[in-house]
Parts: structure tokens; sequence; C-alpha cells
């Protein structure tokens, strides 16, 4: 369909792009790369704060009601430098919500979506520039409401990052800024969401088939469209749990509602209908914090295979099964809500259909690996061990989609270890693998691969160390969110095992040093990259190291998919989507039996 | 260094597996990760955990085992066969559908009994009608009120026996009981019975169970109910027939309105 590109803006003409002063082109630059490696260092930063909030959860399982060292007296003057009940469900609210709104989404749509979307696809920019720079800059007042949750009574939010009334609706000013973070968060997203539709529909270059997308695309795509339907809703909830605190509205209100002794004027709401409408996104969402580590795997992959990508449609197909599925399923959060349970039946049977989807992209993944020339980089360490992880995270999602089973282990650390595989085993995996992988193109400089390796060695160990336990801890019913579990006979010789699990993640966050020293010390004094340093088929390989304003300094024709290599018609073991074939050459029959 | 990565990689599913093998066999340095006793006539929800365990199990091993065989068979630095260039098996993708698909539901129609039991068909009495709840549990921050009916079999009657945190059912009994909330959402959880429920202010619900032994046991609160929702604690007491029960309920009763009495008094 598209053979021309769209001037969306005056300057979007390939060689008129003017320089610019400072702030145009590095602070409001419209730039799709500037505004991606934007996302990019913002959310590394919040991944530093996601990160010390969770082993502040750790300390105080591991050596509850004990002084931190050090920072401990600092934080708590008033308890005499131990965690407070207030303070740590502060810490596990704010925890989810920064590592969900502020690193997960933003990276992997707003960082990698923004930066790899035009190169990809072969375009000079995004479809609307200025919306691209809009949804940047519209974190910056998420930024700072999620920060004023900080400075506010009970230092910040402690409603659980699902927020679920009437206890959110009790909860002081914190909960206030939280909601209007989430909504902000909503904005940007959304901005993002319409762009990145357009520009993949409208902006391919000539030759660029939806069936020659790379799967990051495919998963942007299908991304973009989940957060299109799915957080108006999460808006909408939000600004009526702004009005029940604020405007006394009562959506979330039971009739005769008391709270601290007094009744609450407003009612006839329903505590359970926010954990539908909450759920109606945050499901999908779940899907938008999986499916482009799952494209960007895809095509990191079959690059240090030297192989095509095993069975591309219907990895295609799987995405689409998954993002189609994942608007029927929120009702698995809510097995034991008091949901009624004939329609928790309903979402079982939607809920286990999702697994297979998810099996298929395993079994084509190990089919790109079969008979392939593994290099083993740091890149492809990271992807492989996406691949692994997900494996368990998936599985140990079957168990919860069995509603009977689901009655024991709901809210147990047998969830947490679940999410924790898909979301940091998982993705954050990817993500590290990604940012490996695309660094050169992104500032032109390769990364250290010694240090690379060393710090994916370390930080795999160190995860599994802290997560593959919690299964057993949620096979004792272990519940989550408690400040104290050992309060109960039940769960009190459970302390040595959240010990070890609190020393595997304090080390795990400490090895991350590695990878920040690599990274800071690569932007400047890394070995220069060229355009194409992992001899990749993909159009943004063909682009300078780093692409200027623009892009690409040729117009790109794609004249295959992103996955040929080893093939028998080029002469070596990759095939660039940008070369022409040779004269009279077949290309059709190329080897799918 | 297929060989290293490979074996790194199955670091994982041979300890992972080894840590469940311990826990499963209550093995020291780690004994009692794993079930709590289970004090249920039914033992549905531990089967049903037990059978997905082996199930999902054997896909683990299984395609641990093929990864840990692939980094090792087709590591760049040692094969020297070409590289097998295909993009897929119409075949395959078939096979690896069909059955996921047919395991999978499997597991959901095999599953719908045990849900149904457990939060659908509630007891009933001989009669045929529902069994009256035996006990109302009320959450609020932070703790279980809890209502025992008395002699007269109904709730919110003069002879009401009021309690906090201290639920008693006599042993192998159908109970029923109806649970509710003042202020916000709390869980109530017996982990030894294998009963998790949502309260939720403004609806009125049952769970019931059938306990076989007595004994006093846990009740969790296991849903966010605010910042001293972790000392939102219970105790359940199984006594070991319906007499004791009544003995019991007969003595609180007498300390209840003893208690009530001297407070008049002052």
């Amino acid at each position: 369909m598209s053979t021309t590109t769209i001037d969306s803006n005056s300057q979007s003409d390939g060689s008129s792009f003017s320089v610019g002063d400072f702030i145009s082109k590095y602070i409001f630059s419209k730039d799709h790369k500037v505004i991606g490696i934007q996302f990019l260092f913002s959310t590394l930063l919040w991944f530093i704060v996601g990160g010390l909030l969770a082993l502040g959860i750790r300390w105080q399982l591991a050596w509850p009601w004990t002084d931190m060292p050090v920072i401990g007296n600092m934080l708590f003057s008033a308890e005499g430098g131990q965690i407070s009940p207030e303070f740590y469900t502060m810490l596990f609210t704010m925890h989810a919500t920064v590592m969900i709104f502020l690193v997960i989404i933003p990276i992997l749509a707003g960082a990698f979506g923004n930066f790899l979307i035009p190169l990809m696809i072969g375009a000079d920019d995004m479809a609307f520039p200025t919306l691209n720079m809009l949804s940047y800059w519209f974190m910056w007042p998420a930024f700072i409401c999620f920060s004023a949750t900080f400075f506010c009574e009970g230092h910040g939010a402690q409603s659980g990052w699902t927020s679920y009334p009437p206890l959110s609706v009790a909860n002081g000013d914190a909960q206030t800024f939280w909601l209007l973070g989430v909504t902000l968060v909503g904005v940007s997203s959304m901005l993002g969401s319409v762009n990145y539709m357009t520009t993949i529909i409208q902006m391919r270059a000539p030759g660029m088939t939806m069936f020659r997308l790379p799967m990051t695309i495919w998963a942007m795509f299908i991304t973009a469209l989940l957060q299109a339907f799915a957080l108006p809703v999460l808006t909408a909830a939000g600004v009526m749990q702004l009005t029940d605190r604020m405007l006394g509205t009562g959506f979330f209100i039971p009739e005769g509602w008391i709270v601290n002794n007094a009744a609450m004027a407003s009612g006839g709401g329903q505590p359970l209908l926010w954990q539908h409408l909450f759920w109606f996104y945050s499901h999908p969402a779940v899907y938008i914090m999986i499916l482009p580590a799952m494209g960007m795997v895809s095509d990191i992959m079959p690059c240090f295979a030297r192989k095509p990508l095993f069975g591309y449609k219907p990895m295609v197909y799987s995405i689409c099964g998954i993002a189609g599925l994942g608007f029927v399923v929120w009702g698995h959060h809510m097995f034991v809500s008091g949901m009624h349970p004939t329609l928790g039946m309903t979402f079982m049977v939607a809920t286990m259909m999702i697994a297979l989807p998810s099996a298929v992209k395993t079994f084509n993944w190990l089919g790109t690996l079969h008979g392939a020339k593994i290099q083993y980089t740091t890149p492809m360490l990271f992807s492989i061990s996406f691949v692994a992880m997900f494996v368990i995270g998936g599985l140990s999602g079957i168990f919860m989609a069995a509603t009977p089973v689901d009655i024991f282990i709901h809210d147990t650390y047998f969830i947490v270890a679940h999410f924790h595989y898909v979301l940091f085993a998982g993705t954050a995996m990817a993500v590290f693998g990604a940012i490996y992988f695309w660094f050169p193109k992104m500032f032109g400089r390769m990364m250290n691969e010694t240090l690379g390796k060393i710090h994916f060695a370390l930080t795999f160990l160190f995860l599994n160390g802290t997560f593959f336990t919690m299964h057993i801890l949620g096979a004792v019913g272990f519940p989550r969110r408690l400040a104290d579990p050992y309060h109960y006979e039940t769960f009190r010789h459970l302390l040595p095992m959240n010990q070890f699990m609190s020393v595997c993640a304090i080390c795990m966050v400490s090895v991350q040093v590695i990878f920040a020293f690599n990274f800071i010390y690569s932007l400047f004094w890394g070995p220069k990259a060229g355009r194409n340093p992992w001899k990749a088929n993909g159009l943004e390989w063909q682009a300078p190291s780093p692409p200027g304003h623009g892009n690409f300094d040729f117009q790109p024709i794609v004249y295959r998919g992103p996955y040929e290599y080893s093939s028998p018609y080029s002469e070596e073991d990759y095939y660039p989507q940008t070369t022409p074939p040779q004269d009279g050459v077949d290309e059709s029959g190329d080897g799918h039996h | 260094m297929g060989k290293f990565w490979s074996f790194f990689f199955a670091l994982v599913p041979i300890l992972g597996i080894g840590l469940f093998v311990f826990a499963i066999n209550d093995w020291a340095p780690i004994r009692g990760h794993w079930f709590p006793e289970l004090i249920s006539k039914s033992h549905v929800i531990d089967n049903l955990f037990n059978f997905i365990m082996y199930l999902t199990g054997a896909v683990f091993i299984g395609t641990s085992i093929v990864l840990a065989w692939i980094m090792v068979k087709y590591d760049g630095g040692s094969n020297k066969e070409p590289v097998i260039y295909s993009h897929g098996s119409h075949t395959l993708e078939v096979i690896w559908s069909i059955i996921p698909a047919v395991v999978l539901l499997f597991i959901a129609i095999y599953q719908m009994d045990a849900w149904a039991n457990a939060r659908m068909y509630r007891p009933t009495l001989s009669d045929g009608t529902e069994m009256p709840p035996h006990a109302r549990v009320t959450g609020r921050q932070f703790e279980w009120k809890i209502q025992y009916p008395g002699k007269d079999g109904k709730l919110d009657t003069p002879d009401d026996l009021h309690l906090i945190n201290d639920l008693h059912v006599p042993m192998d009994e159908d109970i029923v009981i109806r649970i509710e909330s003042m202020d916000v959402l709390h869980s109530f959880f017996l982990p030894n019975l294998r009963v998790k429920q949502d309260v939720v202010p403004g609806m009125q619900q049952h769970i019931w169970f059938h306990a076989v032994k007595d004994g006093t046991y846990d009740i969790v609160c296991a849903e966010l109910c605010g910042w001293g929702h972790y000392k939102m604690k219970g105790r359940l007491t199984v006594e070991p027939s319906r007499e004791e029960f009544d003995k019991w309920l007969e003595k609180a009763y007498a300390e209840q309105e003893t208690a009530q009495y001297s407070l008049d008094e002052e």
C-alpha cells in the first residue's frame, strides 16, 4: 500500500532537516530517536528507584522490625530506624507502581517503540512528531505526581498498585496524586499508541508489506491496539475514583459504609465495579508488558542463530491470539473477589486457552535455535534466558488459571513468583538484551561484551535465587503484602528462606552496577560500531549509527522479510532486506515446507 | 562456550526441581516448606495442584532438556553442519497447537466440579433447604468479629454470642459461615482448609468446609485492608465433636453474660 512517506510536517522531507539549537535537538525534540532515548534514560532512572523500593520490602521480610543499617535512621528516625507497617505498605504499592507505570510500559513502548518503529519500517520519522514529543512530556507531570506521593502523609500511596476501594477512597492525599499520575501516564501511552498505529499502517517503505514486518513491529502494533482499546477504561475508572474521593460520588462505595467509626454520606456503589474496570485495562496491560519483549527476542534470536525465524506467521497469529483473548480474561484476577462463581468458570476457560498461543511461541523459539549456528553474545544470552524464564512464568500461570487451585494460592507468593518470572525474568531480561543489541544503533558505539556476560550471568543466578523459591512459599500459603507474616504460626518457620531470598535480591540489585558502568562507559568510550555490527538483516542496520534526523541516507526499498539468514540466495550468511535480488533469481520458494 | 552456557541454563531446572523435591518430601533443611497440614474432608484442591504440577513439571523438564541439547549441539563455535535454512513446518505447528489445546481444555473441564463444589453448591440440611450459617464473621480494621446465633439458631437475637478473632466449629460436620465486611475489603483465608474468600462491604457471602481434625489453626487476612493488615489474625478452633462445641458455646455465653453484668455494675 504505502509507496511514499507522508509529509506530516513541513520538515519531514528527508534532506531539509535543520540542525536546530540544543533545546529543540535534545530537549523538546520531535526526532523519534531522541524521544526514544529520553524515554530510555528516564525509565532507567526510575528502574533504580523501583529496585531500591523492592530492597526495602525484602529487608522487612528477612529482618522484620530491625534497624536498617546506615539509611534506616535517615528515613525513619521516628521509628528508631525501623520500617513501620505504613511504610511497608507504601513500599510494595510504589514498587509495583513505579515498575509497571514508569519502567516496563514506557521502556517498551516509549523507548524501544519510539526508537525502532520508524527505523525498522524504513520511515524518516513518526507520523505525528509533535504528538510524539508530547507523549514524552506528558510523562513529566506523571513523574511529579508519583514523586509527590512520597512527600504526603505516610510517605506514599498505600492502597496497593491495584488501589482497591473502599480502602483507596479512605486513604490519604497520596492516593489523589497516585490517581492523577496514573491518568497522566495513560495520556502519554494513548498519544504514543495513536502514533504507532498510524505510522505502522501508513509509513512503511516501498516493498515493506505487513508480512515482511519484523516481529518487534508486529508486537508494537498489537500493543498499540491494546492500549487504544483498554486505556480509556482505566482512565475513566481513575477519574471515578478521584470523584469518589473528592466529590463524594460513591461509584465504588456501598450503602451504609463505615470507616474510622464514621458513616460516609455517599453510597449505593459497588467495590467490585472498580476491580472489573481496573482489570479490564490491567490484564491487557500484562500483554502490553510482554508482547514487545517477545517481539524483540524474536528479532534478536534469528540474528545470532544465523537462521530464519521458525514459523513467522504462526508467531504473528499467536500475538494476535494473545491480544484478542487478553480482553476476555480479566476476571481471573477476581476468582475469590466475590464475583459470581459461574462467571469465574467462563474466565477460567478463556484463561486456559490463552496459554496456547504462548506455548506455540515458545516452541517456535526453540525451533529457531534448532539447526542453527548459535553465537553466544550478550544479547543472545538474554534472549535465550527470556525463553527459558518465560516457560517457568507461563507454566506457573496454569496453576492460577485453575479456579479451585487459585482459591488457595490467590494472593500468596505463588502469584508473586509467577508475575516476577514474566515481568522481571521475562520482560526485564529481554529489555537488557535489547539494550545490548540496539545500543550500537542508538549511540554508534558497542557495549563491552565481557562485562555484558558477567552482568547476564550474575543477574540470571540471583534472580532465580530470589524468585524460584517464592513458588514453594506460595505452596505454604505465604501471603503477599504482609508487613510481618511471621505473626502467624503457619508461616513462622519460613524466615530463613526469606533471608536467603533477600540476600539474593540484594546481590541482584548490586550487580546492576556492572550494567550501569558498561552503559555509561560505552556511551563515551566504547569502540565505534559501524552500520551493521551484528550482520543483521533489518532496515535499521542499513542506516548510519547513530542515524541522523531523518534516519536513512538513501530511500530504503524492501525485497524480502527480515529473517533471511544463511539464505542460499545470498553469498554471505545474512541477506539484508534492502539488497536487491540477483537478476532472474526467484526467491519465492524460500525453504518453507 | 555452548557447553558452558547450556550447563548454566540447566542449573535452573536442576536446582529448581531439586528444591521442589526437598519441599514435597519435607526433607531438611527446608522442613515445612510445602502445603500446610490439610484438615479438610475434601482433598480436591491439593490433588488438582499436584496434577497440574506433574503435568507442567513434565513440560518444564522436556523443554529444559531440549534447550540444553540444542545449546550444545548447535553451538556456532563447534557445529560444522550447515545451518538448516527453514522457515517453519506446517505439520509441527499443527501438532504443537493441537496437543496443548487438548490438554488445556481437559484441565479446564476437569476442574469444573471442584469449583462448583467449593463455590456454588452450598451444603443442605436433610430436608433439602440451604444450611443456615454456623456463625457470622465480619471483618473490620483490623479484627474478625464473630457472632454465633446461640440456642435459637438465629442471628441478631438477644442470645447471640459475640467474640473477637475466636472461631469455634465442630469436627466432622458441614459448616457454613456467613462472611461480611464492615469497612474495607478483607479476605477470609483458612490455609489448613484451603478456603479463601474476599469479604466485600455491602455483600453477604457464604463459605463452607468440613473439618476432619481438631486443633487450633490460623485465620489469615489475605486482602490488603490498611496499615494493620498484617496483624488481622484470628484463631480457628476445631472442637472434637458437636457435644464439645456445645459445651464450649455454653461456657463462652455464660462468660459473656457475667462480663456484661460486671460491666453494668461499674
